[in-house]
């Protein structure tokens, strides 16, 4: 994995005799998106305040690129913070100013920019965040969820190297904590910044995480992949994990990935070893495209209809699904053989094709005349209840993958 | 001795001297305050000259010099207006009438143009800058600021500093002609006393050293004024018990009424300087 950029070692933060930070050693990577994850008032954005010099631990050290951060010269923490880029939670918008002057001012304060390039820039900016007619406003006259992406534009504008998320999605609908993310993860994979980003979007979150760091009671519990975490055994796992994933279960009727396989393992349980069923693979392929094209809302709200339509279809036959990653979803048909899983699928395809392409469109408010292609990929594979190992079949399905839809410039094929 | 209950024990230092500990206490926190307050200011004052500074005093000087310049104006004159009629009815006792002028000049140059001005835009301006500042500092856009590597000194108070020294002799001066107007308006045109007269007495008794002594106050006080206000504010969340809405509103009142009370202290202390 190599070095870590940035390393928190022992770091201790006291308020009067309340210890918010106890012994936290952890590790980010260059690159990487490390997202902590814990409680409300946990620690969370303490622990990024101190990565960013607004609080210095008592005890511990934090280093950047193996170098102890508070014990730099002028001209090295200068050189330092000019990397680091902060999106606070509740967005620390300039009210006085209007939304371009606010996105504009670190580049008019700390660069020799001139006044044509640092328009461009901004327009660029407002453009790529959707915000293209409100740079007149002010932060007062925009919803909550213009000022984050007024506020995530401001963090990106200085093209850093770092970035850190003090809860970028708070307050958002669901739709629009998922365009945040994506959109946090686009411009991550496009210019190549390290994140750290504190989320409760658990687990969307995840799709979009290399990392997760776990904050309880002032102590990092984890930290390691997703898949790890998954896996991870810790109270911290049933009482705080458990409780977000389900109330996400509850508003989309969807599964996470991890209460997937403990449905899946409950089935097992219920079925003889030799009884056969079938599992399916669904993809919205040209994802990353789509939202570069629609904008993220619109490419989330294509997906997230995508995913009820399939869990509709499919729970009507006994089925149940989870959201696999980013764009994929999956789907268990507990009572079905191939070929009629075979047989459910055309039907479903010819069903998406002829109504449900129509109503996802709708649903997501995406303008008739728009042009925008994606397509809607499906792979089945069976298995056999005594296979344990649900990835596998999963792999199976995800080789069978084939188009069964397809949008382009609006039309249905 | 039993560690856990010797504050009870009479034989102990604060029972026997009781004021002595909150004595104590009060003045290391005024110790404190004011070493505060002091590096706040030099270090203030030493980024007035930095660069891309220009644009953001000529900002401030627009907003607490021009935009105070009418408060000052109605201020003056009804000052003025007053000084008149009450110094007409003393001097007349005397016989002294014709000395209006001078009476009226020296009062409103020496020690009413420069406090009065300064108080007026305490109210108008510093508590401005105190809830502006504080405002800023609960809603961490002074946090934005350190994160983006811009030092909000220099951004928010220095230019407030800067500007704050340009405007007060400025608006005293327009307080002091003002004011010497008013005492036209009452003394002259509805009292009689000679119009000549009174500018006569107002050209010769005023010397220059006057008119110095009252721009060297006008600069204290607009030090004074700036930094104490900038200081309430930007420490808006360290205010004790108080947080949020609550705590600016803390940070205003105490900006102004210290700042008042300062002008007064100060003003003691630069005359008798001066004299």
């Amino acid at each position: 994995m190599g070095k870590p950029l940035i390393e928190f070692k022992g770091v201790t933060k006291r308020f009067n005799s309340h210890t918010v930070l106890d012994q936290v050693d952890l590790e980010i990577y260059e690159g990487e998106v490390a997202t902590i994850i814990g409680k409300s008032g946990g620690g969370k954005s303490v622990l990024l305040k101190h990565i960013v010099g607004l609080l210095q631990p008592d005890e511990g050290m934090i280093l950047f690129g193996g170098q102890p951060i508070y014990k730099m010269g002028k001209k090295e923490w200068n050189r330092y913070i000019s990397q680091v880029s902060y999106m606070f939670q509740n967005n620390a918008l300039f009210d006085s100013m209007t939304v371009f002057d606010n996105i504009a001012f670190p580049l008019r304060q700390t660069t020799h920019l001139g006044r044509r390039a640092i328009e461009e820039k901004v327009r660029t900016r407002l453009e790529q965040m959707e915000l293209g007619d409100v740079g007149g406003k002010y932060p007062s006259e925009l919803s909550g969820g213009m000022q984050k992406r007024v506020a995530l534009s401001r963090a990106l504008v200085t093209d850093p190297r770092i970035v850190l998320f003090d809860e970028p999605t708070t307050g958002q609908d669901m739709i629009r904590r998922n365009a945040i993310l994506s959109m946090i993860a686009q411009y991550q994979r496009r210019f190549g910044f390290t994140a750290v980003l504190i989320s409760h979007d658990v687990p969307d979150v995840f799709f979009i995480s290399s990392r997760i760091l776990a904050l309880d009671e002032g102590k990092i519990v984890f930290q390691g992949t997703p898949e790890a975490f998954e896996t991870f055994q810790h109270p911290f796992q049933d009482e705080f994990v458990d409780s977000l994933e389900e109330l996400q279960e509850h508003l989309t009727g969807i599964y996470s990935k991890r209460h997937f396989k403990v449905r899946y393992q409950k089935l097992l349980g219920r079925k003889r070893p030799q009884e056969r069923f079938v599992v399916g693979l669904f993809a919205l392929d040209h994802f990353e495209d789509l939202c570069e094209h629609l904008g993220h809302t619109a490419g989330q709200e294509i997906l997230d209809s995508l995913g009820k339509y399939i869990n509709k279809h499919f729970g009507a036959v006994g089925g149940f699904s989870a959201r696999q990653s980013r764009s994929q979803f999956s789907i268990v048909l507990p009572f079905s053989n191939l070929p009629e899983a075979e047989q459910i699928l055309r039907d479903f395809s010819m069903e998406l094709r002829e109504e449900g392409l129509r109503t996802i469109q709708t649903e997501a408010r995406i303008h008739r005349e728009a042009c925008f292609e994606f397509a809607v990929l499906a792979g089945l594979a069976e298995g056999e209840f005594g296979v344990k190992e649900i990835d596998r079949i999963l792999g199976q399905a995800r080789k069978n993958q084939r188009e069964v839809a397809r949008v382009h410039c609006g039309k249905r094929r | 001795m039993n560690m856990t209950n010797w504050k009870n024990r009479n034989d102990v230092p604060r029972a026997r001297w009781p004021l002595i500990h909150p004595l104590g206490k009060g003045m290391i926190r005024l110790i404190n305050y004011l070493g505060a307050v002091s590096i706040f200011m030099g270090k203030s004052l030493f980024m007035i000259f930095q660069p891309r500074q220009v644009p953001l005093i000529i900002e401030q000087v627009y907003s607490i010099g021009a935009r105070s310049a009418l408060i000052v104006l109605l201020v003056g004159l009804f000052t003025g207006m007053v000084l008149g009629l009450q110094l007409f009815h003393t001097l007349v006792k005397f016989g002294s009438a014709g000395v209006l002028g001078s009476a009226v000049a020296l009062s409103l140059v020496r020690e009413l143009g420069p406090v009065l001005t300064a108080i007026m835009v305490t109210a108008r301006a510093g508590s401005a800058m105190a809830a502006e500042i504080g405002s800023q500092r609960i809603s961490e856009q002074i946090d934005a600021l350190v994160t983006m590597r811009i030092d909000p000194l220099r951004y928010l108070v220095s230019p407030r500093i800067a500007a704050s020294i340009i405007s007060f002799p400025l608006l005293t001066a327009l307080f002091d002609i003002i004011g010497i107007i008013g005492g036209y308006i009452t003394g002259v045109m509805l009292l009689g006393v000679n119009a000549g007269a009174y500018f006569y007495r107002v050209r010769s008794s005023v010397e220059m050293e006057d008119i110095t002594s009252g721009f060297v106050k006008a600069v204290v006080f607009a030090v004074i004024v700036s930094t104490i206000c900038c200081f309430q504010g930007y420490f808006t969340h360290m205010q004790k018990d108080s947080y949020g809405a609550k705590a600016v509103g803390l940070s205003t009142t105490s900006a102004v009424v210290l700042s008042c009370v300062l002008i007064l202290v100060a003003d003691y202390v630069v005359t008798s300087l001066l004299m």
